[in-house]
């Protein structure tokens, strides 16, 4: 019994990673769609959204039957329960790549900001490497890097008020960019969305770990 | 089976001040001849809770149970060594009278085992014995221990009847009935629930949970949903030592021992 339990978890866990793997290449490509306008690429990204919601839907049902056949206790429960809770967050990642990729099919034709753009390719860089280490930590069960990972959370955050701020300059500056800028905001939005999801996901691989549920989110410094 | 550390233990206190304690032990040897079962047991059992013993067979649960009301004395070549603190005495100490002490710690066994007489007077047998007479007295205790058992609605119009007539769920409520009539402060029960179907289980389940306002429970279980379902507090038993004990919730989230999360995940036992 336990050795077909083991082969069970396995898959799942096997399956998971891939997903990690799905919705970080979707991201990567949908900036680097939005970048290069490139509608093909853009388009690519919005129909592998399939794959990547199907994919949490099969886990889902993995996890509940193995939940209700199994009934895990321990290690095991809570690998299921990370699953389960961090394939939910990585399906809210990939519809903001979708998203993302939906503003690169918009945004052609628009007038050009390539200071801006450049901050954005930065940001993406910087939120693809988070979403890079925080499967690896997932991986290695490693909570302390899962804990260092959340850290950089703050740093994807800088990037948005720095967004923010300059395309207000230059919507003020040149009217004529307004429609483009107002993308440019979206854009960073959902990557800074992203950062929160992964922040998330780090939160469930301390839990894996532990068996404590913390709270790593920074965006309550903002309000308090 | 992987060797698992008998030094590698982690053991909760319990603080008195926050934690009132029924029935203790310190230092609990169990011997069958040259053999030793038991190596050296201390546990504390809080008063009102529901303590689980859970470990693969041979662990040494039955036994430790078992001598926790000197129910090891009736087995020639056992010798038991250690303190057993009851109400501060040491019930574990030769000048201890055996049969007043089981009267404070019932016991109820794994197979249901009314005697072969009414329902009613397999409840009234021990307190009659006891020196409790009087029709009303006794319609009363009759009356009060079957609703703790939550056994009267059905067969509080059948009192006169064999109690081998009962279900095995039904026999098994009488016994609990039959342990608490003496009015013990401690249950014993020894895997209580192992012969029954699971509806007579989560019947007896109930009934545990409903008795835990008036004795401190002690229970013996293979079923580890079941120390999950009703225990506040689980023991881990290994090779006649107790690897681990916290409370239930700790134990089948986050075990702090390795040996505890292989046998509660079921990687071996």
């Amino acid at each position: 019994m336990r050795q077909i339990f083991e082969e069970e978890l396995n898959e799942l866990h096997v399956r998971f990673s891939e997903m990690g793997m799905m919705v970080n290449e979707a991201i990567y490509k949908s900036v680097r769609a939005f970048i290069d306008h490139d509608k093909e690429l853009a388009r690519d990204v919005i129909n592998s959204d399939q794959q990547i919601n199907k994919r949490e839907v099969d886990l889902e049902q993995r996890s509940f039957e193995m939940i209700a056949l199994q009934q895990p206790v321990t290690s095991d429960l809570r690998m299921i329960v990370t699953v389960m809770k961090a394939s939910s967050d990585l399906e809210r990642m990939g519809d903001h790549a979708v998203s993302i990729a939906k503003s690169t099919i918009r945004v052609k034709g628009n007038r050009r900001v390539p200071a801006i753009e450049k901050d954005i390719a930065d940001m993406s860089e910087v939120v693809k490497n988070m979403v890079d280490e925080a499967l690896d930590a997932y991986v290695k069960e490693d909570e302390k890097r899962a804990l260092e990972i959340a850290k950089v959370d703050d740093k994807i955050d800088d990037f948005s008020n720095k967004i923010y701020k300059a395309c207000i300059e230059e919507m003020q500056h040149d009217p004529s960019t307004v429609v483009g800028s107002m993308d440019y905001l979206l854009v960073a939005s959902y990557l800074e969305r992203i950062g929160d999801y992964v922040t998330n996901i780090c939160e469930w691989v301390v839990y894996l770990k532990t068996g404590k549920i913390v709270e790593l989110s920074s965006n309550l410094d903002d309000i308090m | 089976m992987q060797n698992y550390s008998a030094d590698d233990k982690f053991i909760r206190e319990l603080d008195p001040k926050d934690h009132e304690i029924s029935i203790s032990t310190e230092d609990l040897h169990v011997f069958y001849g040259d053999s030793e079962a038991i190596h050296g047991v201390s546990l504390p059992f809080e008063r009102f809770k529901i303590t689980a013993l859970i470990g693969a067979s041979g662990s040494g649960k039955s036994t430790y149970l078992r001598s926790l009301n000197r129910m090891n004395d009736n087995i020639d070549g056992t010798r038991v060594t250690g303190k057993i603190m009851y109400r501060d005495l040491d019930i574990n100490s030769q000048n201890i009278n055996v049969y007043e002490m089981r009267k404070h710690i019932g016991m109820v066994f794994q197979r249901p085992n009314p005697f072969s007489k009414s329902i009613y007077d397999n409840i009234t047998f021990a307190p009659k014995r006891n020196g409790v007479h009087g029709k009303e007295t006794l319609d009363e205790l009759v009356e009060t221990t079957l609703k703790q058992a939550a056994l009267w609605d059905q067969v509080k119009d059948g009192l006169g009847q064999s109690a081998l007539s009962l279900s095995g769920g039904q026999q098994q409520r009488l016994c609990i009935a039959r342990a608490i009539a003496m009015k013990p402060d401690i249950l014993l029960l020894d895997e209580p629930a192992s012969a029954l179907d699971p509806i007579s289980t989560s019947t007896v389940e109930d009934t545990l949970l409903a008795l835990k306002d008036r004795y401190t429970i002690i229970i013996v279980t293979h079923n580890m949903q079941q120390a999950a379902r009703i225990s506040d507090y689980t023991a881990f038993f290994h090779l006649g030592n107790v690897l681990e004990f916290d409370e239930t919730s700790n134990v089948f989230q986050r075990p702090k021992i390795t040996a505890t999360e292989d046998y509660v995940s079921g990687r071996f036992g």
